[in-house]
């Protein structure tokens, strides 16, 4: 892998070099399938609702079904109407889904094709439901076609029925896990809130396998949950990239109030997350809850050796990456680079002043990156301790750091999915998986009279 | 346990327009119909003429594969074959223009050019690949100009792929826009001439899981060097002396059948197909090969290896065969030669084949395909899930040989499960191939995890059929 990396040190102007990012429609049709009964729809080529699916495939273990218009050179010169229109009529005959998630990709975004007007001209059965948005792949990323999606959720189908408020919080979980949507159900529910999640793809991708094959499995919000979404009295919209614009746009289509928050990945985004839900509802903090939270200060202060003062670089997406680099400042880390491949200033004035309130200094922070420059840091000066995606592996082997695979995508190993980073449950897992990096690697590179038994 | 299937149980295709695409062996009369465009609306296993160039061009080692596009097309593409490599890892790494809106708007092709240099300047490449996408073509880069005008800036071999996504929906035609691609990078120079040499060139071979190197072992000992392969473990200087050799061998017919066409009409150099999956298709390619060169030493030494590697591999495929005779399987592969090769490597493991189907086959190849099965067998192009789901259930397979998105529909009606695709990173090839391939087979097919989600939970019902 070493003879990969260019002589010298080199400034990167053009372009992307192992891109840190992918493109809006996969996150889009990652949303949909949040949707219970929904059938996500790619309107372009065959190629891209193909990759969209196998990258989501290899990071999830799990069935992904979507449909293609399966653009032509034809489709591509006269305009893709008739394509859409064949489509929605196909798939409402064939597959039968409850909603068709519509989502565009570069190709018919700079066709410019109408897809309001070509959804209103389609036959769509009684109580069948097509909605869509658009994810034009040179804007943005992923993250930005995710937070499309739930935009377009509440602009279809999210509805007040009057002044008066449910006493029910909708929440807005980002581009997360299943695990971890899972997980912020049972954190909701143990506070004795009822929740409107959406998307929500815990058990549509985490799914158990039952004796009966289902192509819509029983996960995913229902339509009528995300219509109801307008009647809650507040949303908390986790993660500013993936999920402010669908909670803001609640907020101005059916006065719910809309509270940002971080991920809840760490002690203190979960602490903002829980004391959030208690504040407003009144909550008490159950039992349960407390506990885990104990459990985590106590294995804190049982582990804290082994990583305090550690240098860390920080990949994947803003979210994720925002969240990540408040908990291992909290566990007496250093975030020395930051990187996220998604476009944005906020991520890089939220890091800044992360570090700046820690009285951190000398570190990278960039959106837009890619892991070219990435390499590039840690060949100027080397980290710990790698925290990413798959993505990163190759940084990891040619410099010999250790990486803790987190966020999307993740390619290289199972079980993740199911698996919670959220909430306190979450916060263990990542103290385990971090602080046995740091102990494999001592393990690794101890000498025979070094080798220890107890750690 | 009763069957359960998404779909309305008395079609035979779930779609009426696919009703020709579908056929039973023994039983049709028709032609079946495929090679053409993917129905709007369906949940196809099909991709794009990228798609295609890019599988076909990745495993060329020390080139920069650049991607004229918005980043997605790059970051599903990297690192995506289990294509390995003797020397430069450099195709491993994923470049990309990075297309923005003002990009779109106001042509990409300055910062193409830009990226070229930057590119260049960093890495030094012996040649760059530039793939055109969907948007590049589609707002009219003259990605051929840029690369001309790159190529004579940087005195290297700038090479435009013309692939963009869209022209279809088959990724034969991206294949052969790669095949383009080469020959444009092959070609000798003006007045440059080639020395003909006793080496072969090994054509669609893309060395997965070091596939490449076993069959360089197994001719080395016979007696025959290869030249280069195309692509697997090669390096742009090693194709550029592509029209040295004095054979060419053609494995992937799909993606390369075109290319040895063009090499004899341009070279002269015959082609053979040849076909390393499974021991018997080994064997016979190895005495094809060496019958060839009409070398009474280079038959024996072939027939020596042949006879030597069957009786190194006969007690483990006999132990797998044991344990596997007349289990049923189905397969769900890219291309009809590779699908051809599996029958015959199942059937030598005594199993029974329930359904063959293929993304790109071509009528003449289903019709090889359909008189070697046995008659009910259920043959198809381009299926889509639900059809696939259908035939698994209604044929009672134990196990299934496709690709990425196979695999999981496999695993959730609680079949087993091996991956025969091009993004496979263990080698299948030769007599040390056919073992592993058995061993594959028996390891998903005879696994008990198969049994526990067949026997009912505490208190439940059973997870699968």
């Amino acid at each position: 892998m070493l003879e990969c990396v260019p002589e010298g040190k080199t400034e990167h102007t053009t372009g992307k070099i192992n891109p840190a990012k992918t493109c809006q429609p996969i996150g889009a049709m990652y949303a949909s399938l949040g949707i219970h009964g929904c059938l996500p729809h790619s309107h372009g080529s065959q190629g891209c609702c193909a990759y969209h699916r196998m990258h989501l495939t290899r990071h999830f273990r799990d069935q992904v079904l979507a449909a293609s218009s399966s653009f032509t050179e034809g489709a591509s010169v006269f305009g893709g109407a008739s394509n859409l229109k064949t489509s929605i009529k196909n798939i409402f005959k064939i597959y039968n889904p409850d909603i068709i998630a519509v989502h565009t990709t570069c190709l018919s975004e700079t066709i410019g094709d109408d897809i309001p007007n070509i959804i209103k001209q389609s036959e769509i059965p009684e109580g069948k439901i097509v909605i869509h948005t658009n994810t034009p792949s040179y804007v943005g990323s992923h993250i930005t076609g995710f937070s499309n999606m739930c935009k377009s959720m509440v602009a279809y189908l999210a509805e007040a029925q009057g002044e008066t408020k449910k006493e029910q919080v909708n929440v807005i979980p980002g581009f997360v896990n299943p695990g971890d949507m899972r997980e912020i159900r049972r954190i909701v529910t143990a506070l004795g809130v009822k929740l409107v999640m959406f998307p929500d793809t815990s058990g549509v991708l985490d799914a158990p396998l039952t004796s009966k094959y289902q192509m819509y499995p029983e996960g995913g919000t229902t339509i009528a949950e995300i219509r109801d979404s307008g009647n809650s009295e507040v949303t908390l919209a986790l993660g500013a990239f993936a999920s402010n614009a669908a909670a803001d746009l609640l907020q101005e289509k059916c006065g719910v109030t809309g509270i940002p928050l971080k991920l809840p990945i760490g002690l203190k985004a979960t602490d903002d997350f829980i004391m959030a839900v208690k504040d407003w509802f009144g909550a008490d903090i159950p039992k349960e809850i407390a506990i885990e939270r104990g459990q985590v200060i106590d294995t804190l202060i049982d582990t804290h050796f082994h990583y305090q003062g550690k240098t860390v670089a920080i990949f994947g997406d803003p979210d994720h990456v925002i969240a990540m680099t408040e908990f291992v400042i909290t566990m007496g880390m250093v975030p020395k680079y930051v990187l996220t491949g998604t476009p944005g200033k906020e991520f890089e004035a939220t890091v800044t002043k992360m570090l700046d309130e820690a009285g951190i200094t000398g570190s990278r922070v960039k959106a837009e990156g890619d892991l070219f420059e990435l390499h590039e840091w840690i060949r100027e000066e080397k980290v710990d301790l790698m925290i990413g995606t798959t993505y990163g592996k190759y940084i990891a082997r040619t410099e010999d750091i250790p990486l803790v695979r987190f966020g999307f995508p993740i390619l290289d190993r199972a079980v993740h999915p199911l698996m919670p980073v959220v909430g306190y449950r979450g916060c263990l897992r990542l103290i385990e998986q971090i602080s046995n990096a740091f102990l494999e690697r001592r393990d690794r590179d101890a000498l025979d009279e070094d080798f220890e038994l107890v750690l | 346990m009763e069957e359960s299937c998404t779909l309305p149980r008395a079609a035979t295709a779930c779609i009426a327009e696919r009703q020709d695409s579908i056929q039973t062996a023994g039983k049709s009369r028709t032609r079946i119909h495929c090679a053409d465009d993917s129905l709007a609306g369906s949940v196809s296993q099909r991709a794009c003429v990228f798609c295609g160039a890019r599988v076909v061009l990745n495993p060329v080692t020390d080139a920069v594969h650049l991607i004229h596009g918005p980043v997605g097309c790059a970051t599903y593409t990297m690192d995506i074959r289990g294509s390995l490599s003797s020397g430069s890892e450099l195709f491993r790494t994923s470049f990309s223009t990075d297309m923005k809106e003002k990009d779109v708007i106001f042509g990409g092709e300055k910062k193409l050019a830009a990226c070229i240099d930057e590119v260049v300047e960093k890495y030094h490449p012996p040649a760059v690949f530039v793939y055109a996408t969907c948007v590049s073509g589609m707002i009219g880069d003259d990605i051929v100009a840029v690369c001309k005008a790159a190529s004579a800036r940087h005195n290297t071999d700038i090479i435009p792929v013309e692939s963009s996504g869209f022209i279809s929906g088959n990724k034969v035609v991206g294949y052969r826009a790669a095949a383009e691609a080469l020959l444009r990078l092959i070609r000798p120079k003006e007045g440059g001439t080639i020395e003909k040499t006793q080496k072969i060139n090994f054509l669609g071979e893309y060395n997965l899981g070091g596939e490449k190197w076993l069959a360089e072992r197994y001719l080395r000992e016979i007696g025959i060097e290869i030249n280069v392969a195309f692509t697997g473990d090669s390096t742009v200087a090693a194709l550029k002396r592509a029209p040295s050799a004095c054979l060419n061998l053609v494995q992937c017919t799909g993606s390369m059948h075109w290319v040895a066409q063009n090499l004899e009409r341009t070279f002269g150099t015959p082609y053979m197909d040849v076909n390393f999956f499974g021991p018997e298709n080994t064997a016979e390619s190895l005495r094809r090969i060496a019958a060839f060169y009409d070398d009474t030493a280079m038959m024996e030494r072939a027939e020596a290896l042949i006879a030597r590697e069957m009786a190194r591999i006969r007690p483990a495929i006999e132990k797998y065969r044991a344990r596997l005779r007349g289990k049923r399987a189905a397969i769900y592969v890219g291309g009809a030669y590779k699908a051809i090769a599996i029958i015959r490597q199942l059937r030598g493991l005594g199993m029974e084949i329930a359904l063959t189907g293929t993304q790109t086959g071509k009528a003449d190849e289903y019709e090889s395909m359909s008189r070697i099965l046995s008659e009910g067998t259920i043959i198809i192009d381009d299926a889509n899930p639900a059809e696939l789901e259908k035939f698994l259930l209604e044929k009672h397979v134990d196990v299934m040989i496709g690709g990425v998105k196979e695999r999981v529909l496999a695993y959730k009606l609680g079949i087993g499960f091996v991956d025969h695709n091009h993004d496979r990173k263990d080698g299948l090839a030769g007599f040390e191939g056919a073992v592993r391939f058995a061993r594959e087979v028996y390891v998903t097919t005879c696994s008990p995890v198969w049994e526990r989600a067949r026997s009912p939970a505490p208190g439940g019902e059973a997870h699968a059929r």
